[in-house]
């Protein structure tokens, strides 16, 4: 099997607090992989590092071959890795389909061909027909399936989502669940999904990872995973023992 | 050869009348026409008004590359148009080297300055306010760099030879107003569709994006540095050759006067005011400020007060009334009213 991203021995700490504790893991291509944990976890930090908004103090992050950790995130985003934002950030002002042009103009200078990409995409994201509206209209669900389509348009590798599901509505979960699903299945598009959604977690990844106080504490199937007495102790508190 | 040529000039002319609709294309060209045959039907008077305005409509159009496109506010664009006169203007005194290869000496010069200041604040951080301050600290350094530099009279100011023009002498830049006229009529019309083809590539996608968030810019691949820098340097350029206008048109430079920061002031608030980051905005905002300024100053005389500042005041208004009643500035509204909504960018 070949991995698309490792993880090794990855630290990062701000002042006295360790955020993220010399994590490893790898993530194979053309996975749906998730990282889980309870808020203080580490989880966005690690998401972070990944793409390169932040540097880590320790251990390295190995892309397609190459380390991508310490590279700014414009440059990570160029060796074809796409995130979205755990709060999300549109552009505001541009139009739901400039939004996705700018992406799609990463790897093109045409301006029409960059279009004709965006549009794609906005039917897959089931956004086309809000294409013309100013991003700033869209509800949050919406916006965050601009998010994925505007990080899609930069032709990922590895999509990282940053807890897309969060917010939405079991429905609009399920929606979002599907377009993933598809997108992973029809083009190969290995995706790293950090997820509070338990539900979403469940029906998408192949393999969970879950941090705790910056540790990783276990690792496998989403089924066994939410078996393990640490993980339960971790999330649920120790009471449901 | 020459069909490659023709085919890139043709999908040049697509790209830029893309999306145009026939209305608001129509209403370009009446405004053209109507600019084109001001020269003959107004007095020199009116003449020297509209040359003032298309001047602020031209520095408003540069500076708006800056804030309106890349979100980069610039407070010290007076330096830009200061080093651009002065260069040309000692050119001319000193070495009878004509404006227009003063202006080609002006470009690089700006774009230096402009690429200093932007690697200084880019590269370290320096956003928002503080970029802003940062513009203002070298318009300010400017000023009394000048005013201290015997080279071009330090602050006695520096004068170019004035006489009575039989004929115009484009190449030299003397003659009458209406040759000035025709002059900035061009250069605002030229970088009108500059703007304009700017707005509909890549560069102006990022720079909007920029604009807009940079940090998801950044997460969307873009190189914001460098594209930041790209758009201090051709505001920088741009507005380097309003300055050898300046100089030429009113045939004196003085430090006090030119780099001051009413200076950089006055040129952003035509975009402020028509809408900053709209392509016509710059060009609303100036024929609405200066328009209206010039009525009151004549009507001030007319009525025999005299009223020093009025002109300041008035501005003040003007801005405050923009800030509280109509934030986008005059432009987006009056489009869609006139039903060009889409074209507005």
């Amino acid at each position: 099997m070949t991995f698309l991203l490792t993880l090794d021995n990855v630290s990062k700490r701000f002042r006295g607090l360790v955020a993220v504790d010399a994590v490893s893991f790898e993530v194979p291509e053309g996975s749906l992989f998730a990282v889980i944990g309870p808020n203080g976890a580490g989880k966005t930090t690690l998401f972070n590092m990944i793409a390169g908004a932040l540097a880590p103090d320790a251990g390295s992050i190995v892309f397609a071959g190459a380390p991508i950790h310490g590279l700014p995130p414009d440059a990570v985003c160029r060796r074809g890795v796409g995130r979205t934002f755990q709060i999300v950030r549109p552009f505001a002002a541009l139009s739901v389909e400039d939004n996705v042009i700018v992406g799609a103009l990463l790897r093109r200078n045409d301006i029409d061909a960059a279009r004709e990409r965006a549009q794609a995409l906005l039917r897959r994201l089931e956004l086309y027909d809000k294409r013309n509206q100013a991003a700033s209209t869209l509800t949050l669900p919406d916006r965050k399936r601009l998010e994925v389509a505007r990080a899609l348009a930069t032709e990922p590798r590895l999509l990282l989502l940053d807890e897309v599901m969060a917010g939405l509505r079991p429905t609009e979960t399920d929606r979002m669940v599907a377009i993933l699903r598809t997108l992973n299945r029809e083009s190969g598009l290995t995706i790293l999904l950090i997820e509070h959604v338990m539900r979403a977690v469940m029906a998408l990844a192949s393999r969970v990872v879950v941090l705790d106080h910056g540790t990783m504490i276990a690792s496998g199937a989403p089924a066994d995973v939410v078996r393990d007495p640490a993980v339960v102790q971790s999330y649920l508190g120790a009471e449901v023992l | 050869m020459a069909d490659k040529f023709v085919a890139k000039f043709a999908r040049l002319v697509a790209r830029l009348t893309g999306g145009l609709t026939l209305r608001s294309a129509g209403l370009l060209v009446a405004l053209f026409a109507a600019l084109l045959a001001a020269p003959y039907l107004v007095n020199d008077y009116l003449l020297t008004v509209l040359i003032i305005i298309l001047y602020f409509a031209y520095t408003g159009q540069a500076w708006n590359i800056m804030m309106g496109f890349a979100g980069q506010l610039s407070l010290g664009h007076a330096i830009y148009v200061g080093l651009g006169g002065y260069l040309a203007a000692s050119l001319f005194v000193r070495f009878d080297i004509g404006p227009w290869f003063g202006v080609l000496a002006a470009i690089p010069v700006a774009v230096v300055c402009g690429a200093i200041i932007g690697f200084l604040a880019f590269r370290f951080s320096v956003a928002g306010v503080y970029f802003a301050i940062l513009t203002i600290a070298f318009a300010e350094f400017a000023r009394i760099g000048f005013d201290h530099l015997d080279v071009v009279n330090a602050s006695a100011g520096l004068f170019l030879p004035v006489g009575q023009y039989v004929h115009n002498d484009l190449w030299r830049l003397r003659g009458n107003p209406a040759m000035f006229y025709y002059v900035i009529l061009a250069a605002t019309v030229l970088i009108f569709i500059l703007c304009r083809l700017l707005l509909k590539s890549r560069i102006g996608y990022f720079w909007l994006a920029i604009r807009e968030d940079e940090q998801a810019a950044r997460a969307t691949g873009i190189d914001t540095f460098r594209y930041k820098m790209y758009a201090v340097m051709i505001s920088a350029a741009a507005t380097s050759f309003a300055g050898v206008f300046y100089a030429f048109f009113y045939n004196n430079l003085f430090p006090e006067q030119v780099f001051s920061i009413f200076r950089s002031i006055e040129i952003i608030l035509g975009p402020i005011i028509g809408g900053v980051g709209t392509l016509f905005g710059p060009i609303l905002g100036a024929f609405v400020l200066t328009g209206l300024a010039e009525t009151l100053n004549s009507t001030l005389i007319a009525l025999g007060v005299d009223l020093p500042g009025a002109k300041q005041v008035f501005y003040g208004v003007c801005l405050l009334f923009v800030i509280v009643a109509l934030p986008e500035g005059v432009w987006p509204p009056l489009a869609r009213r006139l039903g060009l909504a889409g074209d507005s960018r």
